[in-house]
């Protein structure tokens, strides 16, 4: 039976399809035959992080009503093995899904697929509620900030309350927290939230702390999900997440400003 | 091990009352149409207690009648109260619970051998009616967005209740760990209402409409443990 685990965040621009595409990728890696669905319709963009723009034929909302089938709106990622993309309409809005039609796709997605990643549009309207609905697991994507904060907090209320496991009373959503844009030096300069402070406020587990890097523009810009980029620290954490998913318990990295050599203070360098 | 199979027990439970005044098929259908049809939700499957207190003691009813009608829009007759006596027999064919009339003993069910327990009932009902409500117990977060209203008693939050949560208690409040959000108790007037939490960091706390907010709170243990109660119609921020 697959997986389903939403990406979720509550406010915009925290990086919620950059982690649905560095987790899909990720789980491709390690093996697993996986589904990124992009639920935000009307602003369509896993496809650009992901860097099959060219290939949307059909899309997400063209299967719930049933005007293609899945395996002609499922794009096949060409770098990764067992990865696939379901993007959204570009054209249509959000009340293009229905809840009968979402659950449709995703159980006809769940016969042949491990996991099943949801990656939500911001807000915590019609789109964002369909996208965390059929939820097993939810990966909260958050920034050290208070907003960011506040409005995932929101989301897990709403997880406790409106998605499907909540309704039929079933174990409760399994919860992640996914710090993103974490900038070591700004915390101990005390302009932003530490991890222990989101960790204490949400009271949720840690899945990862990703750290604030020029790598994911970068990887964002060129298509690429920044998880294959191993050389970077951004990737490299992904990486950990995506095992600790798995079950693997690894230390947190990228949690301390690294220390300035010799030379660089010397010169002035960063 | 405890072998019992039960335990009997007196129980008070609010229940619906139909006073029958005179009835007549057509009538009485229509009627009861346009109630249910007010409260639909209200209604469905409703237990409910016949009362023939107000029914002029010449009328016959015709039971099974009035009870398939009441079945039609889902309610379930219960018993039939304070029968007179020409209408016992018609009224055990109904294989209804027949209970005598509330406050007096004109029943002529209660022949002399039945009075006593009737009364050990009735005081029964009364020792059950003073057990105040249940608590009601939170064990997860309160989110941001999210309200708790325990009515009629105590609310117990296991974990944390978040910015922008709120929750409300006609009774004392409980916290077992931080309080960002808004805690208002005794919230239907309650003077003698508390707020006991683990870590105060309030926007708001109020008990039966006296608030202070957080930054009044800001100078009385915050980000400690606390206890709020009211002194005169001053809130007092006490250690716990």
């Amino acid at each position: 039976m697959a997986k389903i685990i939403v990406v979720t965040s509550g406010k915009g621009g925290v990086g919620k399809t950059t982690t649905s595409a560095a987790i899909g990728t990720g789980l491709a890696l390690s093996g697993f035959k996986t589904v990124v669905i992009d639920f935000d319709v009307g602003l369509r963009n896993l496809d650009l992080i992901m860097g099959c723009e060219r290939r949307v034929v059909y899309d997400f909302v063209n299967v719930i009503k049933q005007e293609a089938t899945l395996n002609q709106a499922l794009i096949k990622d060409k770098r990764t093995d067992n990865l696939f993309i379901l993007p959204a309409s570009q054209t249509r809005d959000k009340d293009a899904l229905t809840q009968e039609g979402v659950g449709t796709v995703l159980d006809e997605l769940a016969e042949t697929f491990d996991y099943i990643i949801c990656d939500s549009p911001a807000g915590i309207e019609k789109g964002a509620q369909m996208a965390l609905y059929f939820a097993d697991v939810a990966i909260v994507t958050t920034n050290p900030e208070v907003s960011s904060v506040r409005d995932s907090d929101r989301i897990l209320g709403i997880l406790q309350s409106k998605s499907r496991r909540a309704e039929k009373a079933d174990e409760p959503v399994q919860e992640h927290l996914l710090l993103t844009r974490y900038n070591p030096a700004r915390v101990d300069a005390g302009e932003m939230l530490s991890v222990s402070d989101v960790e204490d406020i949400l009271a949720i587990p840690l899945l990862g702390v990703i750290p604030e890097s020029e790598a994911v523009l970068k990887a964002s810009n060129s298509g690429t999900p920044v998880i294959l980029d191993s050389a970077s620290d951004a990737g490299q954490a992904y990486d950990d997440a995506v095992q600790r998913l798995l079950g693997k318990e690894l230390e947190h990295r990228f949690l301390h400003a690294p220390k300035k050599g010799f030379f660089q203070r010397f010169l002035g360098g960063k | 091990m405890n072998d019992a199979c039960f335990q009997l027990k007196g129980s008070a439970v609010s229940i619906i009352v139909l006073e029958l005044y005179q009835f007549s098929d057509a009538s009485f259908t229509e009627q009861l149409r346009d109630k249910v049809q007010q409260a639909p939700q209200f209604f469905q499957q409703s237990p409910v207690v016949i009362s023939l207190e107000k029914m002029p003691t010449d009328h016959s009813p015709d039971f099974a009648a009035m009870l398939e009608i009441c079945r039609t829009f889902h309610l379930q007759p219960l018993a039939l109260r304070a029968v007179p006596a020409h209408l016992l027999d018609a009224a055990r064919e109904t294989g209804l619970a027949i209970i005598p009339a509330t406050g007096r003993n004109s029943t002529p069910l209660e022949t002399e051998r039945d009075a006593p327990q009737a009364e050990v009932i009735v005081k029964k009902v009364v020792e059950e009616k003073q057990v105040r409500k249940p608590s009601k117990v939170i064990t997860r977060p309160v989110r941001s967005g999210q309200q708790v209203y325990a009515e009629g008693g105590d609310l117990i939050v296991l974990s944390q209740v978040s910015e922008g949560a709120e929750v409300l208690a006609d009774g004392d409040i409980h916290i077992y760990g931080t309080l960002r959000g808004r805690a208002l108790a005794g919230v239907k007037g309650d003077t003698d209402a508390n707020i006991f939490c683990h870590t105060l960091s309030a926007e708001l706390v109020a008990i039966a409409g006296n608030f202070i907010l957080s930054d009044a709170l800001r100078k009385q243990r915050w980000q400690q443990s606390a206890h709020i109660h009211l002194d005169g119609d001053n809130l007092h921020v006490a250690e716990l």
